[in-house]
């Protein structure tokens, strides 16, 4: 039997799916058990069907899984949409009074139903029908058994800046649920929850674990134009700008972003912008100018399907080749993908310090499912794992012939701040003072300028993260988010099929690229497998070009949804 | 430094001259300003202007300007564009420095004519002017940058004219001290590829105005005098508007990373 539960809540927009989503996973981190969880919903404002899923063990868990255990159907549509998920013995809360759920909706075999009468209880003590969320939080966590101060604890905090009066009523709510199962339905599920002994841990998406690591990086200037998937980041960041130190805007437009972003890092700040494919095909232009102009800059690239608008609201990692030759010219795009918010929050410091040491703009490539999904931070690692800033060649000089592309031996020329001495920075071609050039010798010299820091910077990529068997037959390749769905699926082929060898390398830096601790990797394996989340393996194909190796196994997924361990366990074995 | 490079004769030649003189008369030296510029011959001056500068994108100086200005206010920022930089591929940038009140000024070389792509139709060129991409005359009415900005909420709007220097330095001089976005659209004859607007043309129109307008509208109603579809009004030159606004200004960066109290609500 597994010893983990999911739990899915599904409903109609506004009726607070999103909310009711972080106070449970925030409730299960509190009962010191592991979690992962996302939310699917609609690009729609009002109407639609929105979900949230969690899946919570006492034993670490990498990454949601297919079936459902636990089920809350806050309408009918969700029995309809979701009752072939649930697994054997599932549960299913709903509203016993909800005239539109006959029994002819209902799961027949081997499910346990919970009617409870959602709404009647959020409204009995004069509270909104909208309370019936939190009815059907507390009936969940009656369910699985766990005790009632944890989620009480939570729900006080999440309302906590919306007064006394709230927190009662959502307080009440919840209690009414959890006390309704605890009469009616004692000792009535198999999936019985135990606190666990999780370290203390964050819950936070990946978006957030983003801003975090800017902050803690000595963010300076922040200037992001709305678009899903990095919204997220966009309101945490203009929550945190006071209280934390920096300046956030909100630009007219994408090219106005990253072109203040620019100036802002030129003037002294580290500077930050998001977007997701639209806006960054808007950003090109400058993110080149960036590179010519030896402007420090990080960028998040927050994918979501495409072409064109595509899918605003779901996920993929279509992007790939996108960010890798982005912008005119011939120089390195330094790309870093995070798979969970732990990475993000430690690449994003990486970044800052990169595009500082290295006076070029760095990317930051997640997806949707990354950027919006909740997962954790080990509370002590973020304070143990800050990495210390590092601002590079940033000089206070007063040398009266100061040339601000002074040609060094590691290509790196150092940089002051202007206000200091006469200076000049140039988007064109340019020699040492920074000067429009066209003389052939001086352009090739500035070219292998450029060139060399990237070369230095080959040397310090770090290996990439081998999960699984260090010799293995079988080598799963993959990087962003499929990194949870990955390790969680070579734990289970392993359990299923005792003796096999199998790992899963995760790759976060994708350019400049670990060429040879991948080709050594990859050499051991008999059997090579990649995971993307897109049609074409844009990965893979990268791969052959910078090591030689070719992936002909391929676990593609483009429909807009994250990978599932179950995908890459069905293709491994397809490729068996 | 680099020679100036422009056509003899060209406009931008008393434009570089007012500026310098702007400098002199506003006291700042090579570093205490920066300079950011556009793409076009107007800002090549940027390879023999001895001010510390930023060569920004075609279009792209007032968000490069904006950013540099948001993190450090104690330098005096100016942006440098062509008309066909500033009102056609950066319009939009416009529009939003203007309502937004940042503290820059932003000089326009405005010669109606796309001059370093060696001549084509701007957004200012006149209705019917024949150029290489409109052989048979442009169809669009020209863009009047002047009402667009009062329009837009700049808070400080002036035309001058590169073959009046004095006038030219002290309008410059002006914009750097108001408080608040001052644009200041100078006509510059551009003798390579306009041979409508020539610096005689202009001398014929051109005449400086006694006193400021009285108010938005009035200044809107001054702004629309210009030669504009086969008519021949005259040409107003001098400040059309200005007035106190507040400024954006955020307070000067101080980093607080209390990581603590960041992330208490996440658990
Ligand atoms: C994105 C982009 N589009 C087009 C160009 C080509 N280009 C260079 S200068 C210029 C126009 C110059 O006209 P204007 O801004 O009026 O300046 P002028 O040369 O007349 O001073 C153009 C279109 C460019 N550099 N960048």
């Amino acid at each position: 039997m597994e010893k983990s539960i999911t739990w899915k809540i599904g409903g109609p927009a506004g009726f607070g799916i999103m909310v009711s989503g972080t106070i449970l996973a925030k409730a299960f981190a509190r009962a010191g058990l592991y979690l992962a969880s996302t939310t699917e919903y609609p690009s729609l404002i009002r109407g639609g069907h929105n979900t949230y899923i969690i899946r919570a063990s006492a034993e670490e868990i990498f990454s949601l899984i297919f079936s459902v255990d636990l089920l809350v159907a806050l309408n009918q549509e969700t029995i309809i949409l979701h009752k072939d998920e649930l697994s054997q013995g599932a549960g299913l809360i709903y509203d016993s009074e909800d005239p539109e759920i006959g029994k002819d909706l209902l799961p027949e075999a081997n499910c346990h139903l919970f009617p409870v009468p959602l709404v009647k209880l959020a409204t009995q003590d004069g509270g909104a029908k909208l309370m019936m969320n939190n009815v059907a939080l507390g009936s969940s966590w009656a369910v699985m058994n766990l005790p009632f101060e944890i989620l009480a604890g939570v729900v006080a905090d999440v309302f906590n800046k919306k007064g006394e009066e709230i927190i009662k009523e959502n307080l009440q709510a919840a209690k009414a649920g959890f006390e309704y199962i605890k009469k009616n339905f004692p000792h009535d599920f198999d999936y019985q929850l135990h606190e666990g002994q999780a370290p203390k841990r964050l819950v936070l998406s990946g978006n957030e674990a983003i801003g975090l690591g800017a902050i803690m990086a000595g963010l300076g200037f922040a200037a992001l134009y709305p678009m899903t998937p990095i919204n997220g980041l966009l309101q945490f960041l203009a929550s945190k700008s006071e209280e934390a130190g920096f300046v956030f805007k909100q630009p007219e437009d994408e090219i106005a972003g990253i072109n203040m972003a620019i100036g802002a890092s030129y003037a002294g700040a580290r500077s930050l912008v998001a977007t997701s494919g639209g806006g960054f095909s808007l950003m090109t232009e400058a993110y080149s100018m960036a590179a010519m102009t030896e402007t420090p800059l990080v960028v998040v690239m927050g994918i979501r399907p495409g072409p064109s608008s595509g899918l605003p609201t779901w996920t993929g990692q279509g992007d790939l080749k996108f960010v890798l030759g982005a912008s005119p010219g011939d120089f390195t795009r330094i790309v870093l993908t995070p798979g969970d918010p732990q990475e993000c929050f430690e690449l994003t410091q990486v970044a800052f310090n990169l595009a500082d040491r290295y006076q070029t703009p760095v990317i930051l490539l997640v997806d949707k499912f990354l950027c919006e999904s909740l997962g954790t931070i080990e509370k002590a690692k973020i304070a143990t794992e800050r990495i210390a800033i590092d601002r590079g060649k940033l000089l206070d000089l007063s040398a009266a012939d100061y040339k601000r592309y002074q040609i060094t031996e590691d290509g790196i020329s150092p940089r002051i701040l202007p206000g200091k001495i006469f200076f000049v920075t140039d988007s064109y071609e340019h020699d040492e003072m920074g000067l429009a050039t066209e003389d052939a010798s001086m352009i090739k010299k500035m070219v292998e300028k450029r060139g060399r820091k990237f070369s230095l910077l080959e040397k310090e990529v770090p290996e990439p993260q081998l999960f699984g068997d260090q010799d293995a037959e079988i080598t799963l390749v993959g990087w962003g988010s499929t990194k949870g769905a990955a390790r969680e699926a070579i734990g289970r082929l392993k359990t299923q099929h005792v003796g096999l060898k199998i790992n899963y390398l995760h790759l976060n830096w994708i350019n400049p690229f670990p060429k040879e601790a991948v080709t050594k990797i990859l050499s051991k394996a008999k059997k090579i497998i990649s995971c993307e989340g897109n049609a074409t393996g844009q990965m893979a194909g990268f791969l052959r070009e910078q090591t030689g190796v070719e992936i002909k196994k391929q676990i593609l997924k483009y429909d807009g949804r994250a990978f599932f361990p179950e995908d890459i366990i069905e293709g491994v074995k397809k490729y068996a | 430094m680099l020679e100036a490079t422009w056509c003899p004769g060209c406009g931008n030649f008393g434009i570089w001259q007012a500026l310098k003189n702007a400098f002199v008369n506003l006291s700042l030296s090579a570093k205490d300003a920066v300079v950011v510029f556009d793409i076009g011959c107007n800002s090549n001056m940027f390879n023999w202007l001895k001010m510390t500068s930023f060569e920004s994108l075609h279009g792209r100086t007032l968000p490069v300007a904006s950013g540099i200005k948001i993190i450090n206010p104690k330098l005096a920022v100016l942006a440098v564009a062509g008309d066909g930089g500033c009102y056609g591929e950066g319009g939009n940038h416009l529009l939003h420095a203007a309502k937004h009140n940042l503290d820059l000024t932003l000089l326009v070389h405005n010669n109606q004519v796309y001059a370093l792509t060696t001549g084509q139709t701007s957004p200012t060129s006149a209705r019917g002017f024949k150029s290489k991409s409109t052989p048979a005359g442009s169809f669009d009415l020209a863009l009047n940058p002047l009402a667009v900005a009062i329009a837009a909420g700049a808070s400080f709007v002036a035309r001058g004219f590169a073959g009046d220097l004095p006038h030219l330095t002290d309008l410059m001089t002006q914009a750097v001290k108001h408080k608040g976005f001052a644009i200041v659209d100078i006509l510059q004859p551009c003798v390579s590829f306009n041979n409508v607007n020539t610096f005689d043309w202009f001398r014929q129109r051109i005449y400086k105005m006694e006193q400021k307008p009285a108010n938005k509208l009035a200044a809107l109603e001054k702004a629309l005098e210009f030669p504009q579809n086969g008519t021949d009004a005259k040409i107003p030159i001098g400040i059309f508007f200005q007035e106190e606004r507040e400024v954006f200004q955020p307070e000067t960066v101080e980093f607080k990373p209390e990581i603590e109290r960041l992330s208490a609500e996440f658990l």
